[in-house]
């Protein structure tokens, strides 16, 4: 018998996708008579339709024939290499993605796409050689073939109906390697009948659902085929007519013998003889055999070899109970640090046991804390994941606006969590886009100003800290400074006699409304400004700035942090409560003296802040947790920047610094106003973490409705009440 | 997670019961996934009174009410008795864990469902769904509380008892 080729059809699957990224990238990258690069898409076209044939994916060989003759046209140099062949060749690309994932998951895949394309392929093909057509066309209608009718001939052999029990495959029989023992006595026609298959949700791959009736030209002796089934005896019902008449009979017979699904049956019988006379031996075995093995029959044995396969590389585990883990280990480390400081409590009692339960500790600790560390880890996954869809994008848009753009990616091997991964490829997709649209020239344009006439789009990402930083640099125009000012004047986001300088000017991009381009065209303008940008990135616990120089281009720069399950934060005391301040958010902890603090109508203070009033606020104020104004001064001030503001936020203390695990507050309670969630200190006491945008708000809305009438009561006394 | 049982379909009930002021109070016990002595917890900035903050119960967060303060009665310094009963809240999405805190716990009863009776309206400004029925037991009566209510519609409306 021969090997069971299906256990490689997860590597087929795997080398195909590989394939289509070289393929993919190639075409990309292609240049007039590049021969290497063009050698290069050949072999993965050929190498995936070769697969394809091998494993019985004929929709897949079908297609990729095309691509591949088109390709081999443009190697021997008898066709010239047009954007326009381009572009057809990247949706093929896609198309073929398509049809492999429908084999991967063995499902049924008729996108319209797929036929539109096809016909594009076609077009191409019989657009400028006429010699060519005439060849391509006979080889498509040889595959068209196979579902034409034709009347039939006579041949010899024999009919078998082959109906396995559903548990076949459990014991260990495949009816794969019995087709192709078959398929070595001579031509083979084969017929799934699916009518037995249950749902896809009720579906046990285990289980062997389908019933096939074989037409097996040949001349061999009916013990010879029978000989094949010998091992399955008893786990099928079998039955081996000769085969003589035409396929009348054999489809009388296929109603007859097979209750299962007479009408299939019979539909598929009638139709088969014609393939197997009309259509050369080799092929037509692949015509016939091979879809019924790749789409109909056993999806069980490929889904499990698949599996086998993963096993030994990596696994998928739902993240549910990768979250679990990482709270069992947040738990972990409390109570690590709760045993910890228990141990520096008894390290002054004279008890000889004490030596070695620190010991134990340190130990404990140094554990937890690599535990820590790796169970972070699972979560995290190359930011490639998020960088491999640019390239086709920026393909595809600069084509659209008649750019030429050279896309370079750099660090796509940096880690971070897929939580994080996840929501960043949107803003990222945006800021991207945005270089393109706005940041680039066109080519003129860039010649005229003496660069060169491709621009470039540099994206990058490193590690720093605790934070990951993408870079989305771009050597375009740059921002315009005096029209944002203009921009920004006109639409009353400042006024004339604000002082500021350009960076100050760039951030105003970020401002909800704001847009510099006149026009609205099909790229930008759409509603999702630069402010929906940073809002997205700010959700995610990151910033994001621009620095850019007319005329050298900009460097939008997003920090973000690696996971959203751990944050660095800085412990702060107000009023007898512990708070925890993400430290990314923090610009700076000061002592304020009364000659900084300006006082405004009794409806808050303000604090000078190199160049800028920032309005003071008072956490115990906000919060409610004391019931007289606090005197600001002589106090400690943390200085923060959320949603765009700063502010400074007087506190009683501060605390340390740490890392925090970050724990729902909705869970089991709701979203409370001014904080993002809560953490579980050392000492097992659960602290809140500030969401710094919110309690900015919160202060600002405070501060205006504290005093409400104060403005109309007395303006005597309206310094007093500012506490100064 | 603790599978809650639809309650009408059971014939026997088990209630723990706790003292409120003096009175007796009902909690069916399937409801009931821990009890706990008081210890500290983290208040809620611009929270209600009766929301006494929240607690770490094995890495989850969860909020603690005061029963005392959320009836109206008037708060009581917390003592050796007093303890914080874990439930489980059917909220209109999903299911999630408080604690309660009541001055002491009383005892568990068995009570067939032919022994309750539904609550009948007592007096204007307290909510009637807020008890989902009365029982007799050891010939006194106590009050079973309909906790998906009494939770969802504090925290959902803010509304209050009083």
């Amino acid at each position: 018998m021969s090997i069971d080729l299906s256990q490689f059809i997860p590597v087929f699957l795997e080398e195909s996708f590989e394939g289509l990224e070289v393929m993919e990238s190639g075409l990309l990258n292609l240049e007039e008579n590049d021969a290497e690069a063009i050698n290069a898409i050949f072999r993965a076209a050929h190498s995936i339709k070769g697969g394809a044939g091998t494993f019985g994916f004929s929709n897949i060989t079908d297609f990729t024939h095309v691509v591949e003759t088109l390709m081999d046209e443009l190697r021997a140099g008898r066709r010239s290499c047009s954007d326009s062949l381009k572009s057809v060749l990247l949706s093929s690309v896609d198309c073929i993605r398509l049809l492999l994932e429908a084999a991967r998951d063995g499902t049924a895949c008729d996108e319209p796409q797929i036929k539109q394309v096809l016909q594009q392929l076609e077009a191409e093909l019989s657009c400028d050689n006429e010699d060519k057509v005439a060849i391509v066309s006979n080889e498509l209608e040889i595959i068209d073939l196979s579902s034409s009718h034709v009347p039939v001939m006579e041949t010899l052999g024999w009919v078998i109906d082959f109906a396995p029990a559903p548990h076949l495959l459990m014991t260990g029989n495949e009816p794969i390697l019995l087709m192709s023992a078959l398929a070595d006595l001579g031509q083979l026609v084969t017929n799934a009948a699916i009518g037995l298959v249950p749902s896809l949700d009720e579906l046990n791959p285990e289980e062997l659902f389908l019933h096939w009736k074989i037409n097996l030209y040949s001349d061999c002796s009916e013990l010879a085929v029978r000989e094949i089934f010998e091992w399955v005896e008893g786990d099928c019902s079998l039955s081996v007519f000769p085969l003589q008449k035409s396929a009348d009979v054999t489809s009388e017979e296929s109603v007859t013998n097979d209750p299962v699904a007479p009408e299939m049956t019979f539909e598929k019988a009638t139709e088969q003889p014609a393939n197997a006379e009309s259509v050369e031996p080799a092929s037509a075995s692949f015509e016939t055999l091979s879809p019924k093995i790749s789409s109909d029959s056993p999806a069980a044995p490929a889904q499990n070899s698949r599996k086998n396969q993963a096993d030994q590389g990596s696994i998928r585990v739902g993240i549910d109970k990768i979250d679990g883990l990482i709270n069992r280990v947040g738990e972990l480390v409390i109570t690590q640090s709760m045993l910890g400081q228990v141990g520096l409590e008894m390290s002054d009692c004279d008890h000889p046991g004490v030596e070695r339960l620190n010991d134990g500790l340190v130990q404990l600790e140094r554990n937890t804390r690599d535990l820590q560390e790796e169970v972070m880890r699972i979560r995290m996954l190359p930011i490639s994941f998020v960088f491999n869809r640019f390239p086709r994008m920026v393909h595809d848009i600069s084509s659209k606006l008649g750019k030429l753009v050279e896309l370079k990616l750099s660090g796509e091997q940096t880690e971070l969590d897929k939580t994080v991964m996840e929501k960043i490829g949107d803003p990222l997709l945006h800021l991207i886009r945005n270089a393109l649209d706005h940041g680039l020239e066109t080519p003129q344009e860039r010649i005229a100003a003496g660069k060169t006439e491709s621009g470039t789009v540099h994206l990058n990402a490193s590690h720093q800290g605790g934070f990951i930083i993408i870079q989305i640099k771009d050597d375009g125009r740059g921002l315009d400074t005096d029209k944002i000012r203009e921009k920004a004047l006109s639409s009353g986001l400042i006024t004339t006699d604000q002082l500021l300088n350009d960076t100050d000017i760039h951030d105003l991009i970020f401002v909800p409304g704001f847009s510099t381009v006149a026009e609205v065209n099909d790229l930008s303008g759409r509603g999702v400004g630069m402010d929906v940008v940073r809002r997205n990135i700010e959700a995610l616990g990151g910033y994001v700035a621009v620095v850019s120089e007319e005329g050298e281009g900009s460097t939008f720069t997003v920090s973000l942090p690696l996971t959203l399950a751990i944050l660095d934060g800085q412990l702060i005391q107000a009023h007898h409560e512990i708070y925890i301040i993400p430290l990314l958010s923090i610009i700076e902890s000061i002592w304020v003296s009364t000659g900084s603090l300006n006082a405004v109508v009794g409806r808050g203070c303000l604090f000078s802040f190199r160049d800028e009033y920032i309005p003071v606020i008072s956490l115990s104020d906000v919060f409610g947790l004391s019931e007289t104004p606090k005197n600001f001064t002589n106090s400690l001030m943390v200085i923060v920047e959320g949603g765009g503001k700063r502010a400074g936020l007087i506190v009683d203390e501060l605390q340390g610094q740490q890392q925090v695990v970050i724990k729902s507050l909705e869970t089991n309670y709701k979203r409370v106003e001014g904080f993002s969630g809560a953490t579980i200190l050392g000492t097992g006491q659960v602290a809140l973490i500030l969401d710094v945008a919110g309690v900015i708000k919160m202060g600002l809305d405070s501060s205006t409705s504290r005093y409400p009438h104060a403005a109309t009561k007395d303006n005597g006394h309206l310094l007093a009440k500012a506490n100064i | 997670m603790t599978e809650i049982v639809e309650p009408l379909l059971l014939k026997m009930r088990q209630f723990l019961t706790f003292i409120l002021a003096d009175e007796e109070y009902g909690v069916d016990i399937l409801r009931v996934q821990e009890i706990r002595g008081w210890v500290p917890v983290t208040r809620i900035p611009n929270s209600p009174d009766y929301m006494k903050g929240v607690l770490n119960l094995r890495g989850e967060i969860i909020p603690i009410i005061d029963l005392r303060i959320r009836f109206g009665f008037p708060s009581l310094e917390y003592g050796a008795t007093t303890v914080v009963i874990v439930v489980w809240v059917h909220g209109p999405e999903s299911e999630h864990c408080m604690g309660v805190v009541v001055d002491a716990v009383a005892d568990t009863y068995d009570v067939s469902s032919d022994d309750i009776q539904s609550a009948p309206l007592i007096r204007n400004g307290i909510d009637p769904q807020y008890f989902e029925a009365l029982a007799t037991m050891n010939e006194k009566m106590v009050v079973l509380l309909d906790l998906d209510y009494l939770m969802n519609s504090g925290e959902q409306s803010g509304a209050d008892l009083d």
